[in-house]
């Protein structure tokens, strides 16, 4: 008998709008020192059906309706507290989502990390503090914390995404579980980061002989570490099977839709940068932020001395982790940061020294495509107020033909007319995104910039999206600059890539050159930690790591 | 998710047909709508407009004169001459409290109005503006809070005189403080939102930026904390009347009213009570009508 066993688990949301089915009849089992990945999209029901397993869901609205899950021949959902505090303190841990949230700000990382140990529920298994102290150091340098002893004390804003990320693991691992459920360890960092956490847990787990279950929304990050697979889909198992199977050999349209949607190779259109035709150029840009614990000279150098240059109808991607400056930078050129040094030229004019109001014409030809499409709309305003409002205020549109312009936009963005009088909150994440683009390119701007414009998005939508944007560029005869921590998608969709890190720029150059020929070592890093959605090749790459 | 399940694709199917039957709709319709079914809120609404009603038309319709007195009959418990009874110099406590509706609705309204309008435009800037100019403006409100404004509000009578416009207007002035500091929190963490951004790339004056996507997103606590602001305001009216500073009898308002019956409590609890339920009543029918607006005025809840 496997050491976790799930069969027929029903989870339904009850709501004052109906019943939501976010997990029906769902089954799998995982045994010690195996990995099981759950894949889906948004709103899948893989995190409901791993949250009941440890009681972690509110209830109401939800309501397991029917199944069992069997660890070690008890079942998890309906065992009373005191059993399932005794299961969370000692045989099944978690790992969240996001580092930034998951740990306490007020208490040092040590004294949360011996929290399990000397409050366990069981108390023959209570240990001193001291003993319990030495535990956790022991197990932040196995997590890969170097000055532990010293860093026992800090408090969690002294460490970074990835730091906090490992201190989590510890903490999930100082029990000694024998099950550890990860929802999406990876997703809140940069994948340089991701591939040490991910190598990290892959060790951990094969030392310990646990089993893991792996819950994320991205098939490449699966590949490398997941013995099997399940493939959720609104609340249902769509395909289970070993890592190999899911990869290579799928039946299910849904996997393959799946796995069509990473995107994948080169930008498939022509470059259509017009030679010789700069259209922005930036020199020697500064955007310092005044940081009021220090000196003037403790600014934060977010952009630092960032020289680039764009030519007419080309895509260029920017490219950098948390941190870099890609955003600031990109916020700088469109005068929405106040620049500390250097200069901004559009088709030859100086923008930065231009008033507001006789910016205002130049605001009409560069728009912004902003990255999280919940924040990105005025969640008060109809589709068709947030498309009008830019086409009167620009005096593209009049009283008359204002209807019709806005249902022409909605036709270009892929949006139902008849959804015009809809609020946001009535769309999808993707939709959303399609309206935001079409705010966007309501002005008929000739260079858009777009900060991660997919990166809040499921793959499936992901690729949608990133094939609309192509199309407007190429109908609209727009200029790009995309921005984005993803390379793969940044290699997908641009002509050029420029590279940046802490504020300056590493590297400029053909996207297909640069990817095969970096130059420089960061570069180089950047590349090998993609993760790629092919099982054995991530196998190759991870022992040779 | 692009993907929607069948319960979802109904659902957008009604809700595409709503959307035609109520072609041309907006927020204000759009809440109208909700309003009209959330029947708390309704009935918060009759009461304001009943009462609102009466109090307009109170010269024509109450039963006796304001002014009347009949200090032979002195207090008197409810009777059929006498709904409500009458108080210590025997004038008909209906009477009275319909006179004193008028007062108070009206400070209440009118001081909150003014309390409303100061208080966020104030707050929106600073918030919106930041900087030193939130600096300076906030620092104003905060000379104005350590302002005793009894002192404020004498100041303000003994210069221009008593006069009950001014006492509306005097006690909005001090009322709005707290408004202010609201709206600017608010605003202050909405600046910082992409959609105002985006509204920034467009090109949008500030103006415009504030007026139409920065105070629509205030609406929410700005509406709970009006609903808390009109009781507040018309016991501060009672308390300046009370020392003379308001208005003066024969003339009353329910603070005033209140103040007298807790007096004569123990004999006359009907002095008391009457007046007291009113102005409950209003509160009620305040909060009531208030926790609807804001839910209505959320497109996020939904229209059923």
């Amino acid at each position: 008998m496997a050491l976790l066993e799930v069969e027929g688990l029903s989870i339904y949301f009850h709501s004052r709008n109906g019943v939501v089915k976010a997990v029906d009849n769902v089954s799998f089992s995982v045994d010690a020192g195996e990995t099981l990945a759950i894949v889906g999209e948004s709103g899948s029901g893989k995190s409901v059906t791993c949250y009941s397993l440890l009681d972690l869901l509110p209830k109401p609205p939800a309501k397991i309706e029917a199944g069992t899950a069997l660890f070690d021949g008890i079942d998890l959902l309906s065992c009373d507290a005191a059993q399932m505090r005794r299961f969370r303190s000692n045989d099944i841990a978690m790992i969240f989502q996001d580092p930034m949230t998951s740990l306490n700000p007020f208490i040092s990382i040590g004294e949360q990390l011996i929290e399990p140990l000397i409050y366990n529920e069981d108390k023959s298994r209570r240990q001193s503090r001291s003993d319990a102290r030495l535990r956790a150091i022991e197990l932040l340098n196995e997590v890969g914390i170097t000055d532990s002893e010293q860093r026992f004390d800090c408090f969690p804003h002294e460490f970074s995404g990835g730091m906090r990320q490992r201190v989590m693991i510890a903490m999930a691992l100082i029990n000694e579980p024998r099950l550890l459920i990860c929802d999406e360890p990876t997703t809140a960092l940069d994948v340089t980061i991701q591939a040490q956490i991910l190598a990290l847990i892959k060790t951990l787990q094969q030392k310990r002989d646990v089993a893991v279950i792996f819950i994320s929304h991205d098939l490449g990050v699966v590949a490398g570490i997941a013995d099997k697979v399940v493939v959720m889909c609104e609340g249902t198992v769509r395909e289970a099977n070993d890592a190999e199977g899911i990869f290579y050999r799928t039946e299910d349209d849904y996997t393959k839709k799946l796995l069509a949607a990473i995107p994948e190779g080169a930008k498939l259109l022509p470059n259509r940068a017009q030679a010789n035709q700069s259209m922005l150029r930036v020199e020697n840009l500064k955007t310092y932020f005044r940081d009021y614990s220090k000196t003037p000279a403790g600014d934060i150098k977010a952009v630092d001395g960032v020289s680039l240059e764009i030519q007419r109808g080309e895509i260029l991607g920017l490219v950098g982790e948390s941190g870099s400056g890609k955003s600031t930078l990109g916020r700088s050129i469109l005068q929405l940061a106040p620049i500390t040094a250097g200069s901004i030229y559009f088709d030859g004019t100086e923008l930065n020294t231009l008033s507001a109001a006789k910016l205002v014409p130049w605001r009409r030809k560069m728009q912004m495509i902003f990255q999280d499409p919940y924040a990105s709309l005025n969640p008060r305003m109809t589709v068709y107020q947030t498309l009008a409002e830019p086409l009167l205020y620009h005096g593209l549109a009049n009283a008359r033909n204002i209807d019709q312009q806005v249902q022409q936009l909605m036709d270009d963005v892929g949006l139902a007319r008849s959804s015009m009088r809809k609020y946001p909150h009535e769309f999808s994440g993707g939709q959303r995104q399609r309206i935001a683009i079409g705010r966007a390119i309501a002005t008929k701007p000739e260079l858009i910039i777009a900060d991660e414009p997919v990166s809040a998005l499921d793959v499936t939508i992901q690729a949608q999206i990133l094939d609309l944007i192509l199309n407007l560029v190429d109908k609209h005869n727009l200029t790009m600059m995309f921005i984005s921590h993803d390379l793969s998608v940044v290699r997908y969709i641009s002509d050029r890539v420029t590279v940046m890190n802490k504020g300056v720029i590493i590297e400029t150059g053909n996207t297909e050159t640069l990817w095969k020929n970096p130059q420089q070592q960061y570069t180089k890093d950047l590349l090998a930690a993609i993760p790629i959605a092919d099982p054995r090749s991530e196998r190759l790459r991870s022992s040779n790591l | 998710m692009e993907q929607i399940s069948p319960q979802h694709q109904e659902q957008q199917a009604q809700q595409e047909q709503r959307a035609q039957q109520e072609k041309g709709t907006s927020l204000w319709k759009d809440a109208w709508i909700k309003l009209s079914k959330n029947y708390l809120a309704l009935f918060g609404l009759s009461v304001l407009a009943f009462l609102c009603i009466v109090s307009i038309l109170t010269p024509w319709i109450a039963p006796y004169g304001y002014e009347e007195q009949n200090l032979m009959l002195g207090a008197t418990a409810p009777s059929l001459q006498h709904w409500l009874g009458t108080d210590i110099f025997g004038r008909d406590m209906l009477t009275r409290i319909m006179y004193g509706g008028r007062v108070s609705l009206t400070v209440g309204f009118i001081a909150t109005a003014v309390a409303l309008i100061i208080g966020v435009l104030w707050g929106a800037i600073a918030g919106f503006v930041g900087g030193r100019v939130d600096a300076v403006m906030m620092r104003i409100v905060d000379i104005m809070y350590a302002l005793p404004f009894m002192i404020f509000i004498v100041l303000l009578m003994v210069v221009f005189g008593r006069n009950i416009l001014l006492l509306f207007l005097a006690i909005g002035a001090v009322e709005w403080l707290t408004m202010a500091r609201i709206v600017r929190s608010q605003v202050m963490s909405l600046r910082k939102q992409e959609f105002v951004e985006a509204a920034h790339s467009l090109g949008l004056s500030q103006w415009t930026i504030i007026r139409r996507h920065i105070i629509p997103n205030t609406l929410g606590p700005v509406l709970v904390y009006t609903t808390l602001t009109i009781p507040s305001v018309m016991l501060l009216e009672a308390f300046l009347s009370f020392l003379g500073l308001g208005i003066q009898p024969p003339q009353s308002s329910w603070g005033l009213l209140i103040n007298y019956g807790v007096e004569t409590m123990e004999e006359y609890p009907w002095l008391l009570i009457f007046p007291g339920v009113t102005l409950s009543l209003t509160l009620f029918a305040l909060n009531f009508l208030g926790d609807g607006l804001r839910d209505a005025l959320d497109p996020r809840t939904s229209k059923d």
